[in-house]
């Protein structure tokens, strides 16, 4: 029964939504509609049971002295800090204390994380991108071309008017036939595998989210 | 012995070293710009001409899907494509699935001056719905009811009460569907649940690592344009007529991709070298 509930609870939603999406009716569009609204719901309910979770895990760290318990601290601090601020002051707009801390804050720490990616990619293009194998000689000259038509100084280097178009052309040729060809072969399988995998679940073959095998 | 050395130490060179050339490479083209061509793409070219086309008092849903890690590549657009809208005379429903956006969303509409320069009224004119957490599920369910999904705008107002929603439903009402895509939730999860269903005109920009994940569904017709990375908001930009900071970041991202270039040709070079001396 443990098992059997939530089975019966998955089918009638999944069932729900194929024959919305293939029977365009305005009886089982609105039985969706209300499906999809207690979707949302439930999803607002996960934060709470995010928040608990950071808290519970953070709190085992600060309690037991773990290294690095005071980024904890700060990881916990921030986030009251950011929720209180959100919560009671509704209006965020310029110059209340949200805004500060995300302007001020949030906004430059999380650039200059993504900043620091281009001298990760610096370090690893000088010392791990290595021509050892043919695969990894076609890989690096692809990457090469494509970098090389993909801003203006390849075009100002060997234009598009030029022979084979240029660097621009040769980029455009890579992302448009051998780069398109695979993307797309990878988008069907991943398609044709999540349609399987979600008549599964609907159909009650794969278990594995209900607690068995 | 000494060569042998030498060529070991230049290609275990310090990377503290690296980080300063790159540095170098990226700040210098930046206070001293060099004039590079910058040549419009059809992917670009599309997109801009799907949106000319739209009649005056057309509505569009923007979808403002970045935080602040991907500003830096898709600010300039969504200053571009706000100052473009508003030229058109166009009305926005603006929302997001990233918590982080309604911020910077707010900025960008203070930057382009769609209030004060272009005397546009909030709820009249334009909405800010702000976030919803439900990734596919927002998605979908605004398939149903935008109203149902935003019960009311950033600010706590009632769409209800909100002259511009009383037009919007559902996707049926607006004219085309734009956003401003970093990752997922983004353009992806929009062409497999909302374009490919409900038959929405679909388009936007997106980061440079995501544009060749979205290249497929451009030519497949799913997606009508596309902005890709700094260089095809740069293409966009000049479009629309606005030199904005991703024109200003070519030619620091074109001596970037030389320096890789550089570094990845040398680190070879040196490699192949240390081992034809251990041979």
């Amino acid at each position: 029964m443990k098992r059997f509930i939530p089975w019966l609870l998955t089918f009638i939603a999944g069932a729900a939504m194929i024959i919305d999406y293939f029977v365009p009716h305005r009886v089982f569009g609105s039985i969706t509609a209300e499906l999809k609204q207690w979707g949302l719901i439930v999803v607002a309910f996960s934060y709470i049971l995010g928040v608990a979770n950071v808290v519970r895990i953070q709190g085992n760290k600060i309690s037991r002295r773990d290294p690095d318990w005071l980024n904890s601290i700060v990881l916990v601090v921030s986030l009251f800090t950011m929720a209180g601020l959100g919560i009671f002051h509704k209006h965020q707009g310029e110059g209340t204390p949200f805004i500060w801390l995300f302007d001020t804050m949030y906004d430059p720490l999380s650039a200059t994380m993504f900043a620091l990616l281009a001298f990760f990619i610096t370090s690893a293009a000088y010392r791990a991108f290595r021509a050892r194998s043919t695969q990894a000689v076609l890989l690096l000259t692809a990457a090469i071309l494509v970098m090389l038509g993909q801003v203006p100084v390849g075009a100002a280097i060997w234009g598009p008017d030029q022979l084979l178009g240029g660097f621009p052309g040769i980029k455009d040729w890579i992302m448009d036939v051998p780069n398109l060809a695979g993307k797309r072969a990878i988008l069907m399988g991943a398609a044709l595998g999540a349609i399987s995998t979600g008549l599964r679940v609907i159909l009650g073959l794969e278990r594995a989210h209900l607690g068995g095998n | 012995m000494a060569q042998r050395s030498l060529l070991q130490r230049l290609e275990y060179v310090d990377r503290r070293i690296l980080f300063l050339i790159l540095a170098a490479a990226i700040v210098v083209p930046l206070v001293h710009p060099l004039p590079l061509p910058i040549a419009v793409t059809p992917m670009v070219r599309d997109l801009y001409d799907e949106i000319e086309k739209l009649p005056e008092h057309a509505i569009v849903l923007v979808s403002v899907d970045y935080d602040p890690t991907g500003k830096p590549e898709l600010e300039p657009f969504h200053i571009a494509l706000t100052e473009h809208l508003m030229r058109k005379n166009v009305r926005m429903v603006i929302m997001t699935l990233w918590s982080p956006a309604p911020p910077l969303t707010e900025a960008v509409l203070a930057r382009v001056g769609v209030e004060t320069k272009y005397g546009k009224k909030r709820g009249v004119d334009f909405v800010h719905l702000g976030f919803k957490e439900g990734r596919q599920i927002v998605m979908t369910s605004m398939g149903s009811s935008i109203r149902a999904t935003f019960p009311t705008d950033r600010d706590g107002i009632p769409v209800d009460q909100i002259p511009l929603m009383k037009e919007v439903k559902n996707y049926s009402d607006v004219a085309m569907l734009l956003d401003i895509s970093a990752g997922s939730p983004g353009i992806k999860e929009y062409v497999q649940v909302v374009q490919s269903r409900y038959g929405v005109k679909l388009g936007g920009a997106c980061t440079a690592v995501s544009g060749p994940d979205y290249v497929p569904y451009y030519k497949s017709g799913q997606l009508f344009g596309l902005a890709a990375g700094m260089k095809g908001v740069a293409e966009y930009e000049k479009l629309v007529g606005l030199e904005g900071t991703a024109t200003a970041g070519m030619s620091a991202q074109s001596a970037a991709h030389l320096l890789l270039i550089f570094f990845i040709l040398f680190g070879n070079v040196m490699y192949f070298l240390r081992r034809r001396g251990e041979k």
